[in-house]
């Protein structure tokens, strides 16, 4: 917490802040009420950080989850995310920033099922506009990278949970992300697969890779060098772990 | 997404779709192939009308002295009653025209009924008796298989002698040679000389029922009072003097009846123009009702192609929250799903296309209509089996493309 910056409206993050959010609110209005899922929330995230983000159901998480992943707008606050203020951009332009800037890993894996892993991980290239054969290449490096280089032409159902998340993971980063966003990744796996996938996280994140994780599980969180606890829609706790 | 991206997409969800593309396909399919093919068979029976029918009954440059046109589409119960009222043509009439004529032509006498020729025991009934002068077969362009047509001496002197249809050469003699037997036609006793080609049929009315005999011998009297004839036929050598021999005939025809200027002809000069227009007049019903048949189809088509872009842009509400995710625009999804439907309408065009075209050939083989592909109708097929699948399409990806990405992903 010590180059943390002082943030007031109107100013610009250093540029080591890769993730910035200052005093973000997220209300719905459920017609008879008004939920306010979060209630000012403002963090920073450094470069190169592992951070899990926890916090009971109803605690903001998935909320917060969705505004950092560019899914959803803030209804007020601000929100960089690796220099560009976000939080005030139309439609389009936060599917172009989901395409460049952030790579997500779900729960439930969400591959195609009728199209083998390599499709799979090249999708976010096709939006982004990359010739057929540059997708081929980047997506064989990104399936090489997960350990997967021989299992392209498999299908979703003819991989083990693990491997699908392995795709998962390879899709995430085939376009050079600048942070990995996971939402619960190891919830629909057992504990040997997820200790593999917390170990795939691990590599990314020794090799540079800005890694952001949402989870229930205290010891899938302990794999990550910071917690940030959530409830009731603030920042309840917010350390950095012993290596 | 590029546009070679989305088609690509777009084939590739066709091909693990099958069953559910091909039920859409069928939609444009049949509206395609029944466009095309209403479309050809239109054109074969305008083809066969106005080439072989036109000239079977009528023959080539030819014209017919007669009371009422032979073809008349939905006359008036009035006019119809003004036409019976009009005095027959005679011999005279015949006659007078004959010699009146300046341009060169060849004319025929002919008068027609219903009657049974027997011979032995055997018995054709319902044969339609000719009774013609001797130029008859030139004229009808029918042309003798066995024997000969009676002469020119045996019309005026009434000689009873027959030249028969080949079904009524066949049902009397079988296989047996005909000629020199004696028949009888309507119970009078005629000598057989001739036997015509066999003709086959049109529109399914059979061409070879039929006995031809001198316009003047006994059996007149069984197709008209004495004196009377139903048409005088006059054949010219080219249009021209067709249309000449025609004015001369309408000249001679007014001044015989006493007609005043004023005065409509109570007479028609009837050329195969007459049954043209008549079947312009069925062709062009036909051409108000086919499209309307074939726009029906096509809008059901539309209708199951939006259905089932609705149900595939339900089915994969995960799927498009997925690819929002990943940085897909409004623009993409909607694409893609238009490129889907318009490829799922295209295919299908271009199978109705086939169809079509192999019904045209089937009809041509199997049928006597010289049914052909006409290329507007191809054109129209095409035009509308995109439209319609952009159209089906439309409604169904706009809803894929305006769905929250959140709530997409988070659906079972």
């Amino acid at each position: 917490m010590s180059n943390v910056q002082l943030f007031r409206t109107g100013d610009t993050p250093l540029p080591d802040v890769i993730i910035l959010t200052h005093k973000l609110t997220r209300e719905y209005d459920m017609g008879s009420e008004l939920v306010r899922a979060l209630r000012g929330v403002s963090v920073q995230i450094q470069r190169n950080e592992y951070v899990a983000v926890m916090g009971p159901s109803g605690s903001g998480k998935s909320t917060l989850m969705n505004l950092i992943g560019c899914l959803d707008t803030p209804t007020s606050g601000e929100y960089w995310l690796n220099g560009q203020k976000v939080s005030d951009l139309a439609d389009d332009e936060l599917a172009r920033i989901r395409n460049k800037e952030i790579g997500f890993v779900f729960q439930t894996f969400n591959l195609l099922p009728r199209a083998d892993a390599l499709h799979n991980v090249e999708l976010p290239l096709i939006y982004a506009g990359i010739s057929a054969k540059g997708r081929r290449e980047r997506a064989a490096h990104a399936l090489e990278r997960v350990g997967l280089g021989n299992r392209m032409d498999h299908r979703p159902n003819e991989l083990s949970g693990g491997q699908r998340q392995r795709v998962a993971i390879a899709r995430a980063l085939v376009n050079e992300p600048s942070i990995l966003l996971a939402d619960e990744p190891t919830g629909n796996l057992d504990s040997t697969t997820s200790t593999e996938i917390m170990g795939v996280f691990g590599e990314l994140h020794r090799q540079g890779q800005t890694v952001v994780m949402v989870t229930h599980e205290q010891d899938i969180a302990a794999h990550a060098e910071r917690v940030i606890t959530l409830r009731d829609g603030v920042v309840a706790t917010d350390q950095a772990r012993a290596a | 997404m590029a546009f070679l991206d989305a088609i690509r997409l777009a084939l590739h969800t066709l091909r693990t779709q099958k069953l559910k593309s091909g039920f859409s396909l069928l939609g444009v399919f049949v509206g395609v192939t029944s466009l095309i093919g209403s479309c050809s068979i239109a054109n074969g029976v305008n083809r066969y009308m106005t080439e072989k029918f036109a000239q079977t009954i009528f023959g080539v440059n030819t014209f017919q002295l007669r009371r009422q046109p032979m073809f008349n589409a939905n006359v008036p119960d009035s006019v119809w009653r003004a036409w019976r009222r009009r005095p027959r043509i005679r011999f005279s009439d015949a006659k007078a025209v004959t010699e009146a004529l300046t341009v060169p032509v060849i004319t025929a006498w002919q008068s027609s009924d219903n009657v049974s020729v027997t011979y032995g025991n055997k018995e054709a009934r319902d044969i339609e008796l000719t009774a013609a002068s001797e130029r008859y077969f030139e004229i009808k362009n029918l042309r003798i298989a066995t024997g000969r047509a009676f002469t020119a001496q045996e019309n005026r002197s009434g000689v009873a002698v027959a030249v028969l249809g080949d079904a009524v050469a066949k049902r009397l003699f079988n296989d047996r040679p005909a000629l020199g037997h004696n028949v009888r036609i309507g119970g009078l006793p005629y000598r057989v000389v001739g036997v015509v080609e066999h003709q086959g049929s049109l529109m399914g009315f059979p061409l070879d029922r039929f006995v031809v005999v001198p316009a003047l011998s006994p059996a007149q009297n069984l197709v008209n009072p004495p004196g009377i004839l139903d048409a005088f036929f006059v054949k010219a050598r080219n249009p021209t003097e067709m249309r000449q021999a025609m004015d001369q005939a309408e000249a001679v025809m007014r001044s015989r009846r006493h007609l005043r200027p004023a005065q409509d002809d109570n007479f028609v000069l009837d050329t195969s123009e007459g049954i043209q227009r008549f079947w312009a007049g069925i062709n062009r019903v036909l051409m108000t009702v086919m499209p309307g048949i074939v726009i029906v189809s096509l809008v059901i088509g539309g209708i199951v192609i939006m259905n089932i872009m609705l149900m595939a842009v339900a089915e994969r509400t995960r799927e498009i929250g997925l690819r929002k995710s990943l940085g897909a625009r409004r623009t993409d999804i909607l694409r893609q799903f238009l490129a889907e439907s318009t490829a799922i309408a295209a295919i299908g065009a271009v199978l109705g296309i086939g169809a079509g075209v192999g019904l045209t050939i089937l009809i041509n083989a199997l049928s006597p209509l010289p049914a052909s592909v006409s290329p507007a109708s191809v054109i129209a097929a095409v035009i509308m089996g995109a439209t319609v699948g952009i159209l089906a399409g439309v409604y169904p990806a706009t809803r894929a493309a305006r769905l929250d990405p959140i709530t997409a992903l988070r659906q079972e």
